[in-house]
């Protein structure tokens, strides 16, 4: 397959998985969860390089989703058990484990070629240099396979447990009076994240991820009527952003995970604008017989 | 040179360019401390996180259209870019009424993908002196320049400045902004202008600390400040000191080990005081709180034995000796545990005798007069005016006991026209020094 | 043998962060009633009932259900927040909404069947909506809200309905629905427990009261517990004192495990 298939197919699959769980914690009003885990995954990152000495993708990615989660569940420890805002506890924990990583990037210099500047915007463009062997084979991209592994879990988990999340979204009080397990379903969502996150994040940065998750699923919210619509929506909102983005990028030559992002805000704006345009005419619509009648 | 060389080196400051560093950190320390506390008490604690995310297509739009990298003009950029930002939350959230959170997300990465953008494009121009527009993604506090320096000096100045010029109006919207409008204070301007103040905190930051950090030196020290006082001005003190410390901490730091990075060992030194603030602070921490309940516990388990004493010191007299079983008796205990309350009170000297054979003191026994008079009274008080049962009023009164002053005592006494005995028909003792009750 | 209480309460006690909000309640609620809980703002009516569900931890006593722990008997408890603590943004139909009240009867993977359907419609009619069924939840006015979130606590096929304020801020029509609902839920021996504001229509809509003002003041039928100096002591008079002492227990922890279990006989 050629290079720019991959990074379309990839770029696809990121946006993807974003837009699911994305959709999920907008729902929540808990998206900025996901600028807390992706930008603590350098800290994993970087950990786990450090002690398994080499770029063994799975230690890497397992490092990475690990302090991912862990970040998340350090920010609800010091809201619960500390009485910080919520909002102030994941600013001061990811910009801590932020500013370890870079630490201990500078202090082992030598030993670590991971760059600062790429895990907070990506290189799409070098994804499909990447790949995973079979023995001798070449199954593609390394990203590839990693995204298509989450979204699957996305969609397997979306799957199964549509009604307790759907439940849970909507009103944890409710959902708790109905006995579903509030705890557990959010400690689900958390993992999903940080696994998210981390699959999309050396493709393209974690300012990509932040974008992508917040981004579609606005969206699709700006018109949904169900939680359904609002996943499909969030889902071609993404792909659309991908390709616009794509086409952003090859014009003026700059980066792609950057251009994506743009796009996706271009949609958002296109949205909201035939949102009130239509609520204009509509009421200009109902405005008009009455003025007739009077 | 040893590392106690290297360290007088720092301290005798006669490398000028080290001063510079140094003062410049603790400038930026000081001015982000006490604009992001405001932002805290705002309830936007992550609204620096994206001002400073956001600052990014300001300062690579200046350069586009002025090609210089004069700081006065990227700063003027960055902090169009920040306002334009600020505006653009409010727009998404007012009008277009998306949630908060996803208003934030949205802007950070919105804005910053756009920098990013224009910085990679830039990059691909044939255009001289683009190198080294990127440092304000991770910061370079190196290479801070005499005018750099002056420039900084001059703004964070000027915000203490101006906070301290507008402390009473900030602190009335803050506390209540519905009181603040109704008195006809034109609040959106004031907050229109700490969002600029905000805006240029973060900005004049951004070449030192990088666009991740800066969001932590205006949140670490305010969210640390909090933990430490309730009342603004303390917070506003505390959270420029922490930042003045945590300046000085990263530029000594970078001079000991030159390739360590200033500005994220800015941000290690801020969250260690966080962290140390949320162990220790002496109402919030975490340690004091578990203190003081260990305190409150054995407080009220020496109470309860006091009081078991002066009930059998009533059934009989005040000289007779009591021991350890007849106190189990009354009080379900623990042999151990009430061994070890026992040791306390008779080394607080509330108890005569020994160990085994034990009555209540002269000092004893007034505290036991107090304690049971909080109980009986409290129970009658209960048992009157809501007609619980003895029995519940009973449990009732074993916690209020505790707190019971004087005072209270003596209006609940007055309320009810000094009442002589309790629901369960026993004497309620008078106030212990007008006593002559159980005397020797 | 008379059967177990819908609702019965032990020793609750429940702090808000520093702030008593309910003390040392004890309170045995009987079913095939319409019973209201009374009391001023920030007496603790609704931390009363969310304490009950398990919403917020009690710092001391238990709540039980027809006499067994709330997890034995869940689908025969339903839950109706206050209006003002739900996403009205959130995305979804009020057929939808309805539905999500199956959900507890399901297994998590499971898919609603045609008789969760049929018992949706069913739930919609009964207050009057089924009309508004496709309509989004975010168009609807204060009081037919009120009656989705009714229907919704219907379509769970309990035998006990807590409510919080299911009257504040609504129509009059709906407000009478509301109460044909309340007799025809204890018509069919189901109950209702219901915080309730306005003091004049008490004695209309409620055969049984209990005024809470932080403590218990008094539980019972209407006419009997419902009188004027009860009111009093549940809305002013002396009761200074007892929220003075309160407040200072919970601040200084005393409700938490400082106190060492109640001996077994008077002290």
């Amino acid at each position: 397959m050629s290079e720019i298939l991959w990074i379309l197919v990839i770029a696809l699959l990121a946006g993807a998985a974003n837009a699911l769980i994305g959709s999920l914690l907008v729902l929540q009003r808990r998206v900025m969860l996901g600028d807390a885990i992706s930008h603590s995954v350098l800290f994993g990152l970087v950990l786990a390089y450090l002690l398994s000495g080499s770029r063994d993708p799975l230690m890497m990615f397992g490092g990475a989703a690990l302090i991912g989660l862990f970040s998340a569940w350090l920010t609800d420890l010091l809201h619960r058990l500390g009485r910080v805002q919520h909002d102030a506890s994941i600013g001061v924990v990811f910009t801590f484990l932020f500013a370890l990583g870079v630490i201990l990037i500078a202090g082992h210099a030598d030993q670590v070629d991971i760059d600062p500047d790429c895990v907070l915007h990506g290189e799409l463009a070098l994804t499909p240099f990447d790949t995973l062997h079979i023995g001798d084979t070449d199954i593609g991209p390394r990203a590839f396979w990693q995204l298509l592994g989450v979204t699957a879990l996305l969609l397997l988990m979306l799957a199964v447990a549509y009604r307790p999340l759907h439940a849970l979204t909507f009103s944890a009080v409710h959902a708790a009076s109905l006995g579903i397990s509030v705890a557990l379903w959010n400690t689900v969502l958390a993992v999903m994240a940080s696994l998210t996150a981390v699959a999309s994040f050396d493709a393209v940065g974690a300012i990509l991820v932040v974008a992508m998750m917040a981004l579609p699923a606005n969206t699709a919210l700006v018109f949904a009527r169900s939680l359904q619509q609002m996943l499909i929506g969030a889902v071609l909102a993404s792909a659309l952003a991908v390709l616009g983005g794509l086409a952003l990028a090859a014009w003026l030559d700059a980066s792609i995970a950057a251009a994506i992002v743009v796009a996706a805000g271009l949609l958002l704006a296109l949205a909201l604008a035939l949102k009130a345009f239509l609520r204009r005419s509509s009421a200009a619509h109902r405005e008009t017989p009455r003025s007739q009648s009077a | 040179m040893s590392a106690w060389d290297a360290l007088f080196a720092f301290w005798r400051l006669d490398d000028p360019n080290v001063l510079w560093v140094t003062l410049g950190m603790a400038l930026l320390g000081a001015s982000s401390g006490l604009i992001g506390t405001f932002a805290v008490l705002e309830k936007r604690a992550l609204l620096g996180d994206v001002l400073a995310h956001a600052a990014l297509p300001g300062v690579t739009m200046a350069f586009f259209l002025f090609h210089t990298r004069e700081p006065l003009v990227i700063l003027l950029g960055a902090a169009a870019a920040g306002l334009l930002a600020w505006g653009l939350i409010d727009l998404l959230t007012r009008r277009a009424r998306l949630r908060q959170d996803s208003a934030l997300a949205i802007v950070l990465s919105l804005f910053f993908a756009l920098g990013i953008l224009q910085l990679t494009w830039l990059q691909r121009q044939p255009l001289a002196n683009q190198a080294g527009l990127d440092k304000f993604l991770f910061g370079q506090a190196a290479s801070l320049t005499d005018a750099d320096l002056y420039l900084l000096g001059t703004v964070a100045l000027g915000l203490i400045l101006l906070t301290a010029l507008l402390f009473d109006r900030l602190r009335l919207i803050l506390f209540d902004r519905q009181h603040a409008l109704a008195l006809g204070v034109p609040v959106r301007r004031y907050e229109l202008l700490l969002a600029a103040m905000l805006v240029c905190a973060v900005v004049i930051g951004l070449q030192l600390a990088g666009v991740v950090l800066m969001a932590a030196l205006l949140l670490t020290p305010a969210a640390t400040a909090r933990l430490l006082s309730d009342r603004l001005r303390p917070m506003l003190f505390i959270a420029m000191t922490l930042g003045v410390l945590a300046g000085v901490t990263g530029a000594n730091v970078s001079y000991l080990a030159p390739r360590m990075p200033t500005g994220p060992w800015m941000v290690v030194a801020l969250s260690l005081f966080f962290i140390a603030a949320l162990l220790l602070a002496p109402q919030r921490g975490l340690l004091p709180r578990a203190l003081r309940q260990r305190s409150l516990r054995r407080r009220v388990e020496e109470e309860n034995i006091l009081r078991t004493l002066f009930k059998l010191h009533e059934e009989t007299s005040v000289d007779t000796l009591w021991s350890q079983d007849d106190i189990r008796h009354h009080r379900p205990l623990g042999a151990a545990r009430l061994n070890r309350i026992l040791q306390r009170l008779h080394r607080e000297g509330m108890l005569d005798g020994t160990p085994e054979r034990m009555r209540l003191s002269a000092a004893g026994l007034k505290r036991a007069t107090t304690l049971t008079r909080g109980h009986r009274l409290w129970e009658t008080y209960l048992e009157n005016r809501l007609g619980l049962s003895p029995e519940r009023a009973h449990f009732a009164a074993e916690a209020a006991e505790h707190v019971l002053d004087e005072a209270t005592c003596a209006t609940i006494e007055r309320e009810l026209g000094r009442p002589s005995t309790d629901p369960h028909g026993r004497p309620i003792p008078e106030r212990p020094d007008a006593a002559e009750a159980p005397s020797r | 043998m008379t059967p177990a209480p819908a609702l019965s309460l032990r020793d609750l006690t429940v702090s808000y962060q520093e702030t008593p909000v309910l003390w040392d309640v004890t309170l045995d609620l009987p079913t095939g009633c319409n019973i209201a809980i009374i009391g001023p703002n920030g007496a603790g009516k609704s931390s009363l009932l969310k304490a009950a569900m398990g919403f917020i931890p009690a710092a001391v006593g238990e709540a039980r259900f027809f006499g067994e722990p709330l997890d034995r008997v869940r689908a025969r408890v339903a839950y109706v927040p206050q209006r003002s603590e739900v996403d009205w943004d959130y995305p979804i139909s009020v057929e939808e909404t309805v539905m999500l009240g199956r959900y507890g009867g399901l297994r998590w993977w499971q898919r609603p069947g045609a008789a969760d359907r049929e018992e949706v419609a069913r739930a919609l009619e009964k207050v009057g909506m089924s009309d508004f069924a496709r309509r989004q939840i975010s168009q609807l006015s204060g009081g037919q809200q009120q009656r989705v979130f009714l229907a919704r606590a219907l379509a769970q096929g309990a035998d006990l309905y807590l409510l919080d304020e299911p009257f504040a801020g609504v129509d009059m029509a709906t407000e009478r629905a509301i109460v044909a609902l309340f007799n025809a839920i204890r018509a069919r021996g189901g109950t209702v427990i219901a915080v309730h504001h306005d003091l004049s229509t008490v004695a209309d809509y409620f055969d049984h009261v209990a005024l809470i003002n932080q403590r218990l003041i008094a539980a019972g039928p209407t006419e009997t517990v419902y009188t004027l100096d009860n009111l009093r002591h549940t809305y002013g008079g002396r009761l200074g004192l007892l929220t003075d002492i309160g407040r200072r227990v919970t601040e200084a922890g005393l409700n938490d495990e400082a106190l060492p279990p109640p001996p077994g006989n008077a002290a």
